[in-house]
């Protein structure tokens, strides 16, 4: 099972947990288990079957772009971070 | 609306006549009227130099003057510093130090870089700084742009003007 | 993936050829978007709100329509409504109403400039008489103009609707908090032996490009437009300006021209979608540039800020603990780079306790755009002096600090995740090696500082196709308008994979319509993503050709090997055949050969700089003379050196501005009072000496050639180096940007010029 890190602002909706272990081989599946366990949290990252254009995810070190279809390994770190703008 | 003034001069060593308001500044009768675009505005208050040409040898921030002032000069603008077709030693040298990045303030500080080797074929330094201080670059930081100066200055006193650009 | 080398024999990724849009450049000939003349073009101008915040009461245009010249004029009336909501657009999200009333005030202004109506007219000079003409009633409202004064219970509200995810249905002006932690805060500063707490605050600046915004805009009858502009992105410029005009993506072209300077202030729109609708209701191409005074008032500078940093560490300088607080100026909208910020103020080191919480705040100043790093330099300002008083107190060499303390492979980001092969104890070895740290420093009233910066880079979309000439040579087609020399560099990709000499391809930059879609350049991202790109779609372009050669040769393509710019068959002694051999046999064998690649590009590597800097003080004015400077930025792989150099010191000539000068100073009323050049103080090039680069080329593992970015993270670290400089200098700790002469003055008055350890703060 992938570990996914849960980002401060989000742990009110998992008891204060801040790292939980989820099933599931793609962002898409993983977020929906995770809300399964925790409701109220798939709104905060998900919005019409995508990421809300507020949040990034990284998998194992590396920003993902790939959005819900993204592959999840079984031994996966996925964080949920902000998305950021560009500069130069 | 105001009338125009016929204006008479010497550009880029062609006898030209231009009908101008006399509210058109001198950059915007080359750009709009002449339709020299090489003189760029970057503020219109004189305080960037990216307008800068040669006026009677001497370099001016075309923003700063009116179209109409500019009957019977002689002006030189960054249209007017390659010969023929062949590039001055300073434009060689922006590109050979890759002294731009945008360009926008190329134009500018060639004529005033021009305007300092003119009067002064060995500056230091010291000198290419105070003389380019009017022009505002942000791309560069300067460091590229001064030494390529230096290094036109150098070349142009092996070389002479002719010569170096015939290179 | 090929495998990421920087000591690969490149034959012409590492050098110094001319750029190729160079001798335009030089002779005057490049088109600007302000260059762009059509016939029958019109010019606009536009009426901006004299107050910092108004209800606007009525507008009245009759006056000005009736000045002869004058062909229309628009207001936010004939902007479509939109949804208020962030919504992705391209691969940046935005919120198209926020973004409307910014281009149009719907029936409040929010800041001093804000865009109220535009005018089309025969010619600038009756446009902008026409506007003076406009009549506006306006209830004038008291202006909020900083982040303190905007959070206060029962401060004036700028967004009635504005809500933000703790406060439930109350009105606000915190628009976004952010929040990161980790370990136990409590518990680590417990283990300090130092701890060292400071409230800093850093002045809005501008980007301060050279070339004011420009558009031209062309309706046409058939429901089409094109804009013509300067711009970091054509393909933003395409999906704002249909979310606030209400077209079809599909129905604008915007073609970008030669861009004068952006450094993510144009990324966004002002002008363009006014050029549209006032080309729609003229039927006439109209142009619009902004004056310098615009630029400032009301274009997208990055945020002023306030912060508080506290950090503590063993006495055998190990760091273990952080607290901080940020809050930044959205401007009038929602939008600031808080969060960023917040995501690079302590990355660079490895703190096990930390909890830090960021604020985005709406004040009435204009809406804030990216500039290079976007919120890393206010963030580095305050947490890179705290690490120099820290290492002070541990009796360490501010370089050596870092170096222990600093973040290598395998260690996590502040956002969690950890980082692949960084770079950034090497920039501090870098530093430490210099000419320029192992020199001695001597003199009165002088001094020497350090600091470093990080910046995350960015991947995201790009499209390139590489075409092959009859004769041989190539061109190589991107969607990445060319802010700093990047065409050369997508040439030299090219050049590299072809076996060509960077001379034989032409790079384009491409409009919307001839070239898939490629993000704004920014983000440090066009030399990674965009030279992705290309170096798949020339890839791509051999594999077509070694198919060719096979056909030619009449063997299967695995018997065709390509190398340094030649097929070769194997086994039999037929002659290699180049690029420019087979060319000619093309359309007999297939037709021509155009490579193509699309990305999005994963494998981003962050960048690290560290700069050091050596000023002297001037007591009796208070003015801080930049004596030397040298930066260390990894790079990755710098595929043209000189431009790699050039951004470098660019951004460290941006950072040092920013330190020393540069500052949006607005009355007690919120009106700007410096709107020109002379007054919003760039450095000259009197006011910087050389600037030394070391170009630390650590390759980064997800790019095919090792590219990191390199545009951003320069400007990072030199208002923090400065601040540091100026402590050792006089002894003074600077907690406020600009360290202007009288703030500098005030603070070495106030100091008296004798004890150490002293703060200076307003």
């Amino acid at each position: 099972m992938a570990t996914v890190i849960i980002p401060a602002l989000l742990r009110k909706f998992t008891d204060g947990i801040d790292r939980v272990d989820v099933a599931g081989g793609t962002i898409r599946e993983v977020v929906r288990n995770l809300g399964t366990r925790f409701p109220g949290i798939i709104d905060q990252l998900i919005e019409h079957d995508e990421l809300k254009p507020s949040v990034a995810v990284s998998i194992d070190g590396e920003m993902a772009t790939g959005g819900v279809l993204e592959r999840v390994g079984e031994d996966s770190e996925v964080h949920f971070i902000p998305a950021i703008g560009g500069g130069t | 609306m105001s009338k125009k003034t016929l204006v008479e001069a010497t550009v880029n060593g062609e006898t030209v006549e231009f009908l101008c308001e006399p509210r058109q500044s001198l950059l915007e009768s080359l750009r709009d009227i002449l339709e020299l675009t090489g003189a760029k505005e970057g503020c219109l208050t004189g305080d960037c130099g990216a307008c800068s040409v040669m006026i009677d040898g001497r370099v001016v921030c075309s923003c700063l003057m009116f179209g109409v002032e500019a009957q019977g000069t002689n002006i030189t603008t960054v249209e007017g510093l390659a010969t023929t077709g062949t590039l001055h030693s300073l434009q060689r040298k922006f590109l050979e130090h890759a002294s731009l990045q945008c360009g926008i303030c190329t134009p500018g500080f060639l004529m005033a870089a021009k305007g300092l080797l003119d009067r002064n074929p060995e500056p230091n330094e010291a000198d290419v700084r105070y003389a380019l201080a009017g022009n505002l670059c942000r791309c560069t930081g300067y460091d590229k742009i001064v030494k390529a100066v230096l290094d036109a200055a150098a070349d142009l006193r092996t070389h002479g003007e002719g010569k170096a650009a015939a290179r | 993936m090929a495998e990421a080398t920087t000591n690969g024999k490149y034959k012409v990724i590492g050098t110094r050829p001319i750029r190729h849009d160079g001798a335009d450049k030089v002779t005057g000939r490049a088109k600007y978007g302000a260059d762009y003349t059509f016939p029958g073009m019109l010019h606009g101008k536009v009426l901006r709100s004299p107050h910092a915040h108004a209800i606007i009461k009525s507008i009245n245009f009759d006056k000005a329509l009736k000045l002869p010249g004058v062909k229309a004029i628009v207001t936010s009336k004939d902007l479509p409504s939109v949804a208020n909501k962030l919504e992705q657009a391209g691969e940046m999200a935005i919120n198209p109403h926020h973004l409307s009333m910014n281009i149009l005030a719907h029936d409040r202004v929010l800041y001093d400039g804000h865009a109220i109506a535009a005018v089309a007219a025969i010619n600038g000079h009756i446009a902008e008489e026409a506007v003076r003409l406009i009549e506006v009633e306006y209830e004038v409202l008291p202006p909020v103009m900083t982040v303190d004064v905007a959070m206060k219970p029962g401060a004036t509200i700028l967004h009635k609707d504005l809500r933000n995810q703790e406060d439930g249905d109350k009105q606000t002006n915190v628009a976004q908090h952010y929040q990161f932690k980790r370990g136990d805060v409590a518990a680590g500063f417990k283990a300090a032996d130092y701890v060292v707490e400071r409230e800093f605050k850093t002045a809005m600046v501008h980007q301060g490009y050279i070339e004011p915004h420009n558009a031209v805009g062309i309706y046409s009858s058939d429901g089409t437009a094109t804009i013509y502009c300067s711009t970091q992105g054509a393909f933003e410029v395409r999906s704002f300006s249909a979310q606030v005009l209400g077209m079809p993506v599909g129905k604008i072209r915007v073609v970008p021209a030669e861009i004068g300077g952006g450094f993510g202030g144009k990324t966004t729109v002002y002008l363009e979608p006014l050029s549209v609708l006032l080309s729609k209701k003229t039927g006439a191409p109209v142009k619009l540039v902004m004056s310098r005074a615009e630029v400032l008032r009301a274009s997208g500078p990055t945020s002023g800020s306030q912060i508080k940093v506290k950090m503590g560490a063993t006495k055998d300088g190990k760091l273990v603990a952080a607290e901080i607080w940020m809050a930044y100026e959205a401007g009038a909208f929602p939008g600031s780079p808080v969060g960023a910020g917040a995501m690079c103020i302590i990355t660079p080191y490895k703190v096990e306790n930390f909890l830090i919480d960021a604020y985005d705040v709406v004040v009435n100043r204009p809406k804030t755009a990216a500039y290079r790093a976007p919120g890393a330099t206010n963030a580095a300002f305050a947490s890179e002096t705290v690490i120099d008083e820290l290492a002070e107190k541990c009796g360490i060499d501010p370089i050596d600090f870092r170096i222990k303390n600093g973040v290598k492979e395998g260690d996590a980001q502040t956002v969690g995740p950890p980082f692949k092969r960084i770079g950034f104890i090497q920039t501090c070895e870098a530093i430490k090696n210099s000419p320029h740290y192992k020199s001695k420093l001597t003199g009165k009233n002088r001094g020497r500082g350090v600091a470093s910066g990080f910046w995350f880079n960015a991947g995201m979309n790009s499209s390139a196709t590489v075409n092959i000439h009859a004769d041989g040579t190539a061109s190589v087609v991107t969607g990445s308008p060319d802010i700093g020399g990047s065409r050369a560099s997508m040439a030299m990709i090219t050049a590299e994979v072809l076996g060509l000499s960077a001379n034989d391809v032409r790079p384009v930059t491409a409009d919307t319509d001839s070239i898939g879609h490629t993000d704004v350049t920014g983000g440090s991202r066009v030399t990674f993503a965009t030279g992705m790109a290309v170096y798949e779609a020339a890839q791509d372009a051999v594999k077509q050709m070694i198919e060719r050669a096979s056909k030619v040769w009449e063997k299967k393509p695995d018997e065709v090997e390509f190398r340094d710019g030649k097929f070769f068959a194997k086994g039999n002694g037929v002659p290699p055949m180049s690029i420019k051999d087979l060319a000619p046999r093309f359309s007999r064998t297939g037709g021509p050969i155009t490579g193509r690649a699309s990305v999005n590009g994963r494998g981003v590597g962050p960048g690290f700089a560290t700069t050091c800097v050596d000023v002297e003080v001037d007591p009796e004015t208070g003015k801080v003379q930049i004596l030397r400077c040298t930066i260390a930025q990894d790079a990755g792989k710098a595929i043209h050196p000189s431009y790699v150099e050039g951004q470098m010191q660019g951004g460290t000539a941006q950072g040092l501005g920013w330190g020393l000068n540069e500052e949006y100073f607005y009355d007690e009323k919120g009106i700007l009072r410096n709107v020109g050049l002379l007054d919003y103080r760039m450095p000259t090039c009197l006011d910087l000496p050389m600037i030394e680069t070391c170009v630390v080329e650590e390759a980064n593992p997800g790019h095919p050639l090792g590219v990191r970015g390199v545009g951003e993270v320069s400007i990072v670290p030199p208002p923090a180096a400065l601040a540091n400089a100026i402590y050792r200098a006089v002894g003074v700790r600077m907690l406020e940007t600009p360290m202007s002469p009288p703030k500098v003055l005030k603070a070495v008055l106030k100091h008296g010029g004798s004890a150490q350890h002293s703060a200076a703060a307003d």
